[in-house]
């Protein structure tokens, strides 16, 4: 084999042409080392593929320097989570500097407004020289716009260039306006006076809207990082160091970058585990609520599978290693609901297209609206008038209720989801969930466990904890999940173990061994009849009623007696009855699915309460009847343990997928539920409810505000009542919408499921 | 109506139109990617009251690394969302971001601010 070529890109600098390329690439592909060399010189980049011994990024800059080039230095890779810290301290920064912002404009604009009012006390007036204090107001006024507002006009500007407009253009525009007649004023007034005018000066509206705005801006910045709470909590789950047992034994705290798979992890009692892998020594109780939602700790043994972030109880216990980095579960949740964040909801279209066109759109209004006035007020006043309506328009048209009526709902949403172990896809998952008004189940793994369980021990006249024993050592050297079932039925009686010999598996039929001398057999009947044991009348009517109780029969013989009976079922989960309930609660009509005969279908129904369900269905006919559902024009939600329903979870209008607490890699499903049991879906189906309940308001809110406050703004009630809107009020109103909608989102953060 | 309000009422007209023209109808900066050695389309992208470039055209099928470069610190752009490759990215001030994404399907996608107000399309061809 080769040698292991690395690669590594270089930007590069001072190349003004296609011949400048090719110098630099023969200058590279000549360094000792390198395999070869490309450059493009419409990227500026350079592609190096060198052996890592002979070469190294140094040398590699040497031989482009060399050909009269430079090498512009790039920050190095950084990891996810240090980016993210990064952005949080320039958020920080940011967010300081919003607020001296604001406070200087609040500060200026407590003066400025009760001098502008001088005006209402006509005694004080005729003492003040006019001129001279509209020049103070213009001084006071100047820090306002030139510190606190100057990002409002930037921002226009740049936009104005990329022929975008957004809601600083409004506020720049709106206040430029008021500031530049107020300017006029102040400086020439006589070109006002002659014209019969009184020079009324605005510098009160201009400082307040901006300070207002601010207000808003910081009240909004506040909320936003509380939408994204979730997230980063769940980021910052993941352990920083990991102690590792080196081959000699020795145990070392590494950076958990520095982990690489296979090797051995110590955790002790009260300890996160580092990341995820599977127990090699000793055993433990984890808590894993923070990945499941489960708030039981889950007990873990030798060949049990741990996951990075959950916090061992207990015990102490040694992992190997088996995923590191984005593999983890850790990380595959927090992509899942990272993902999910950055998805749209179908119901936030309208909105979508209304922002993509609303600012140009009130620009144009704002401008009729001053021509209007202009045109229809009486000359006297119709300056005035039309300049307040016009700014007052700018003002309160708010784009960005709008915009954030339905995305900080999905970001709460979705965090608050993976809180709870439930992980929702994209924001469509969501709104379908909402839709859901019938549940079908898969009987098998939902419903019930998936696994079977002793659910009858039938001893007549013997024994039985000493004959458990005896059934628990042979089984014990069994794999069959049958005798699993045997294992973990005695050892929850608490029987003690002994030892078995000659142990043997008697395919297809049971196994036999020699436990305290006596040989023991279980199996099923065609075992005992190999071994000519023959059931007592009384055995054979009670593995007759077993039976037909669709349960499965395991016969018990000892020193060549037919002694016991064993009925093995798939048991109902503890929790399924609730949950079922709790969803016909929500006016969902729940429906069973299963491979079952009808009578099993029928009997596991009635426990659980429901009253459809499907019986004798086929793997491969899961998604018809998924189909048949919504025939009958439902919305069917299916939920499924992933494994051979992924076509009915694809079929349904939302699937569930019930993820036993390991593998969130569920393509087919909408929401993948962490617990393995069906209160997720109860917590996915309100989860979804609140939500679009809470999108559904903002969104009315942001509309019927834009519709309502403009035209009142532009003046409509003016000719009726005599009301016309203050552009400061506007500036209020606005500041106050974009922060309801937000506050309104935050309100999901109280979610809680129903009690479970 | 006097003369002031006619001049008034024409000069806002025309302005409104402007406005309508200079932001719906007049004529956008276009780009197409460029694709490096390794197969990957890339492009850079600067991030400044807007997308520039705001229209980039890419082949389908190949991956596509966008940079973008944020020249403000202004909070309108700090949010990049991608809703359609489901991407919701922070732009850190005076940084490049790489975004990196497949188009699978051929079409026109847009990419916007976290309110949606600054707007740029990625069109796979």
């Amino acid at each position: 084999m080769e040698p292991t070529t690395k690669t590594e890109t270089l930007d590069i600098e001072g190349m003004t042409c296609a011949s400048c390329a090719s110098a630099i690439e023969k200058s590279l592909s000549r360094a000792p080392g390198v395999q070869s060399a490309m450059v493009n010189f419409a990227t500026e980049k350079a592609t190096v593929q060198y052996l890592p011994g002979q070469a190294s990024p140094a040398s590699l800059k040497e031989a482009v320097v060399n050909a009269g080039y430079g090498v512009m230095e790039r920050p190095p890779d950084t990891s996810a989570a240090e980016r993210s810290a990064e952005i949080d301290r320039q958020k920080a920064l940011a967010y300081q500097k919003l607020r001296r912002r604001f406070w200087v404009a609040a500060g200026l604009a407590i003066i400025i407004m009760p001098l502008s009012m001088l005006m209402l006390w006509p005694a004080l007036m005729a003492r003040v020289n006019m001129p001279l204090l509209n020049y103070a107001l213009l001084l006071l006024t100047l820090p306002v716009l030139a510190y606190s507002g100057r990002e409002f006009y930037v921002s226009a500007w740049n936009g104005f260039k990329h022929r975008a407009a957004n809601m600083d253009t409004l506020i720049a525009v709106g206040t430029g306006a008021a500031f530049l007649y107020s300017l006029a004023a102040t400086v020439v007034p006589e070109f006002f006076t002659s014209r019969g005018l009184m020079p009324e000066v605005y510098y009160d509206t201009t400082a307040t809207i901006i300070a207002l705005i601010l207000l808003g801006k910081v009240m909004e910045m506040r909320a936003k990082t509380q939408t994204s709470a979730a997230m980063r909590s769940l980021i910052g789950l993941q352990a920083k160091t990991a102690r590792v047992v080196r081959p000699d034994g020795a145990e070392v705290d590494v950076p958990i970058e520095q982990v690489q798979l296979g090797d051995i992890v110590v955790v002790r009692p009260g300890e996160k585990v580092a990341t995820d892998g599977r127990i090699t020594e000793g055993q433990s109780a984890v808590d894993e609520a923070m990945l499941t939602g489960e708030s039981l700790p889950v007990e873990k043994k030798s060949g049990d599978p741990v996951f990075g972030a959950t916090l061992n109880k207990t015990g102490s216990f040694r992992f190997e290693v088996t995923k590191v980095g984005a593999d983890t579960m850790l990380s595959q949740i927090v992509k899942l609901v990272e993902d999910a964040q950055g998805s749209r909801a179908p119901i936030q279209r309208l909105a979508d297209k209304v922002s993509s066109i609303f600012v140009p759109t009130v620009v144009v209004i704002s401008i009729l609206t001053f021509v209007l006035w202009f045109d229809l007020a009486p000359v006297d006043t119709r300056l005035p008038l039309a300049l307040v309506s016009f700014v007052a328009v700018l003002i309160i048209a708010c784009p960005c209720a709008l915009g954030l009526a339905t995305p900080t709902a999905i970001m709460v949403s979705t965090g608050k989801g993976a809180e709870h172990g439930v992980l929702i896809r994209n924001a469509e998952a969501l709104e379908k969930a909402y839709q859901v008004n019938t549940v079908l189940l898969d009987k098998t793994g939902t419903i019930t466990r998936g696994e079977p369980a002793v659910t009858d021990f039938l001893a007549p006249g013997q024994d039985g904890p000493r004959l458990l024993q005896l059934l628990a050592a042979v089984e014990r050297q069994s794999e069959h999940p049958l005798a699993e079932a045997v294992v973990r039925y005695a050892d929850a009686q608490g029987s003690s173990s002994l030892a078995a010999t000659g142990f043997r598996a008697v395919e297809g039929k049971g196994a036999t061994a020699t436990v305290d001398g006596q040989a023991v057999f279980i199996g099923n009947r065609r075992l005992l009849a190999e071994e000519g044991i023959t059931l007592s009348p009384e055995l054979t009517a009670q593995a007759e009623q077993l039976l037909s109780q669709a349960k499965t029969v395991l016969y018990v013989a000892v020193a060549g007696q037919a002694v016991a009976l064993l009925g093995v079922a798939d048991t109902v989960r503890d929790t399924s009855v609730a949950a079922i309930r709790e969803l016909q609660a929500l006016g969902i009509e729940v429906v069973m699915m299963t491979g079952d005969n009808p009578q099993t279908a029928a009997q596991v129904a009635g426990q659980v309460g429901i009253t459809r369900y499907f019986a004798e269905v086929l793997p491969a006919e899961k998604a018809g009847k998924v189909k048949e559902l919504q025939a009958e024009g439902r919305i069917v939600a299916m939920v499924g343990d992933g494994i051979n329903d992924a076509p009915a979870l694809a079929q349904a209008d939302i699937g569930l997928a019930i993820g036993s607490g390991t593998d969130v890699a569920m393509e087919a499903a909408g929401i993948t539920l962490m617990r393995s049991d069906l209160h997720g879906v109860v917590t996915a189906i309100e989860l979804s409810r609140q939500t679009i309940r809470i999108i559904k308001q903002n969104l009315f809110f942001a509309f019927i505000y834009n519709t309502l406050g403009i035209p009142v703004a532009a003046g409509l009630l003016y000719p009726f009542f005599g009301i016309l809107l203050s552009p400061m009020l506007a500036a209020a109103a606005m500041a106050l919408s974009s922060v309801s909608v937000l506050t309104n989102s935050l309100r999901l953060r109280g979610f809680s499921p129903i009690k479970n | 109506m006097d003369t002031t309000a006619i001049i008034v009422t024409i000069v806002g007209l025309g302005l409104a139109a402007f406005v309508l023209w200079y932001f719906f109808f007049s004529p956008r900066q276009t780009t197409s990617a460029v694709s490096s050695s390794s197969g990957v389309q890339e492009v850079d992208i600067t991030v400044k009251g807007g997308y520039s470039p705001d229209i980039i055209e890419v082949e389908r099928g190949k991956p596509v690394q966008l940079s973008f470069y944020r020249d403000e610190e202004n909070s309108c752009s700090e949010e990049l969302l991608m809703p359609d490759f489901s991407i919701r990215r922070d732009l850190p001030a005076f940084k490049t971001t790489l975004v990196e994404l497949l188009p699978e399907k051929a079409g026109t996608f847009t990419f916007t601010c976290g309110m949606g107000m600054l707007r740029g399309s990625l069109v796979v061809k």
